[in-house]
């Protein structure tokens, strides 16, 4: 743990966005993506809206565009598949430097990219100010179950421990002169699998049986208990409400 | 395969996500029965749950990162499912799954939020479902040997894939934003996810093989095949003596009747409620052979006259209503069909080996109480 305590997701900073209690950000997010989703794909300009107001959250954070936009590349495989849409679905056509393309293909493929993409950059946001811990505790926060919390809590403590097990085992196969180039070599990365899957399971009993030499009967203390004052909410809910009179206007103007 | 915001419209995916909503509690109860069994943990499976559970999701995760060579340049990952409900039973897997999709959403951004319900039912609940019935069924039928646990778990993860891309068409079918062909859709996800299914299959595979080779009683899907534990007294093998309130059960002890009924009760309403709700247009397949010309030189079928052509009661001239009993009348037919042949192959594959009739009689009951 030399490395420091906090996760390569989190970005450190002490803005407003930062200091809001992690319930009433997940929360505003989960609103935002809602109202996203249910504004009519032909009501172009709202897009734009909702990222200019997710710019205006970036820009109040203090999360550069770059670490942003870096981090919303995980998109890009389904906006392969959205490119295809103009290609494969029947109906009226028109013609495009060349191309053929279908009309409702076209909004399809806008819908999904929009409204996706809108999607991925609230969370990478969410992300990218929150901290793991207070994440978990702000969805505990929000009345999911405690043992899900749990689960979801132990499975980030320990998904760098196990990841870079994965990596030790991966640089000791290449270190003897192992490398991976074909079906041929599935054999080893499968065994790579199941030794690995026998270490995690081994170390989640040892994990258990430290944990009830230190007197865990399976419900984790709450020690810091999560407040959120009535102004913290207000400014949390700005962002939603915001939306939500965009996608009104989307609807009325339609 | 994670399905973004605004892929699928927002009652289905709410109904995507009441439908995850009561597997994940479901599984929640169900992975503290799996999690409590095994020799150092009886009536610790409350808090066993956590720290085993969240290891396993912490592994799920991981290994969708071991990247595996194809041919040159390209490789797949794992996606987990079968594997994770034939190591460590379908509650828990699912349960894993669960937790794996919901970090991703939150943390990765990783699939939408909106869609999480979509992404834990196609990927966790279909998946670990199809993959561990699958995987069940034929390891009941094939001979009980470690072999056996790989072939079983390599069809599984097989078909796991190809039925959860279906499974993902069906919900774009009803609640898609976009007017694809469905007949579009289905062919080019079954056919590219039959490809990555094969990858997941070996690898779920190798991976269950190289596992029980080293701990098989870490292997859910193995318990029932543990030799009994043998003493050698005065040169004699001896059967041990069974330890006191034996931790050897099963977990699946229970009885499945449970399980089947509610299977059969949501299939009928599947088929005779749901339907009615269907669309009346002739599906993909349909339609392209209409659209084509190729439909003019298909004779009529030779049961096209039988009672329940072209899927209506013949006498009942509601539509829905004769459709809807079609429905039911097909499901109760097919079940019986399958429970036949299971009957048929389980009692020849028990009397086929009347030499041996120690082990396999406790095969087949340890079989029938699983």
């Amino acid at each position: 743990m030399g490395a420091g305590h906090a996760h390569k997701l989190y970005r450190h900073g002490h803005s407003p966005v930062h200091a809001l209690p992690p319930h009433c950000k997940l929360a505003a997010v989960l609103c935002f993506v809602l109202v996203v989703v249910s504004t009519p794909r032909e009501a172009v300009w709202a897009f734009g809206l909702y990222a200019v107001l997710l710019a205006g959250v970036a820009a109040l954070a203090r999360v550069p565009a770059g670490f942003l936009l870096r981090r919303m590349l995980i998109e890009v495989p389904f906006v392969a598949f959205a490119v295809l849409m103009p290609f494969v679905v029947p109906g009226d056509q028109v013609q495009f430097l060349g191309l053929s393309l279908s009309v409702p293909g076209l909004w399809g493929a806008w819908n999904v990219l929009a409204k996706g993409t809108l999607g991925v950059a609230a969370s990478v946001l969410l992300a990218s100010t929150t901290e793991l811990r207070a994440l978990l505790l702000g969805l505990q926060r929000l009345k999911l179950p405690p043992m899900l919390v749990q689960i979801a809590s132990f499975m980030i403590r320990y998904g760098d421990v196990i990841t870079d097990e994965l990596r030790r085992m991966s640089i000791a196969r290449r270190s003897r002169g192992f490398e991976a180039r074909g079906v041929r070599h599935w054999g080893v990365l499968g065994k790579s699998a199941g030794a690995l899957f026998i270490r995690s399971y081994e170390r989640g009993e040892r994990v258990h049986l430290a944990m009830m030499s230190r007197g865990y009967t399976g419900t984790m203390p709450v020690i810091d208990e999560m407040t959120a004052s009535r102004a913290q909410w207000t400014s949390a809910a700005a962002l939603p409400l915001s939306a939500l009179a965009v996608c009104l206007l989307g609807w009325t103007l339609l | 395969m994670h399905v973004p915001d605004g892929m699928i419209n927002l009652p289905v995916s709410a109904a995507a996500g009441v439908v995850a909503a009561g597997a994940v509690a479901a599984s929640l109860r169900g992975a503290r029965r799996e999690l409590g069994s095994g020799p150092l943990a009886e009536g610790h499976g409350a808090e066993r749950t956590a720290p085993l559970a969240g290891l396993v999701a912490a592994f799920i995760f991981a290994v969708q990162m071991l990247n595996f060579p194809v041919a040159a340049g390209t490789s797949g990952h794992l996606l987990g499912g079968a594997l994770a409900a034939i190591l460590v039973g379908p509650y828990t897997g699912v349960l894993c799954i669960a937790v794996v999709l919901l970090m991703q959403g939150i943390l990765f951004a990783d699939g939408g939020l909106t869609a999480l319900g979509v992404n834990i039912t196609v990927m966790g609940v279909v998946t670990v479902i199809v993959s561990y019935g699958i995987f069940r069924g034929l390891l009941r039928v094939l001979p009980r040997k470690r072999r056996s646990v790989t072939v079983s778990a390599f069809v599984a993860a097989l078909v796991s894939v190809p039925a959860a891309a279906a499974a993902f068409t069906l919900l774009y079918a009803i609640g898609g934003t976009t007017d694809i062909p469905i007949g579009k859709v289905l062919t080019a996800m079954v056919g590219v996810h039959v490809l990555i299914g094969i990858g997941e299959a070996a690898i779920t595979a190798l991976t269950v093989g190289a596992v029980i080779a080293v701990r098989p009683d870490l292997v859910h899907g193995a318990r029932g095949l543990a030799a009994p534990l043998k003493l050698r007294v005065d040169g004699e093998l001896v059967d041990a003596p069974a330890p006191a309130a034996g931790p050897a059960v099963p977990v699946a002890a229970r009885s499945p009747r449970g399980l089947l009924a509610a299977g059969l009760g949501t299939a009928l309403l599947l088929a005779g409620v749901v339907s009615f709700y269907a669309s009346a247009n002739p599906d993909g397949l349909e339609k392209v052979a209409a659209d084509k010309g190729i439909d003019k030189e298909v004779e009529e079928h030779a049961a096209a006259d039988s009672p329940l052509a072209d899927y209506g009661v013949k006498d009942i001239s509601n539509a829905r209503l004769s459709g809807g009993l079609a429905g039911m009348i097909g499901v109760g037919a097919t079940v019986v069909v399958g429970s036949g042949i299971f009957y048929v192959v389980h009692r020849r594959r028990t009397t086929n080996a009347p030499g041996s009739s120690g082990p396999s009689a406790s095969a087949s009951a340890s079989a029938e109480q699983a």
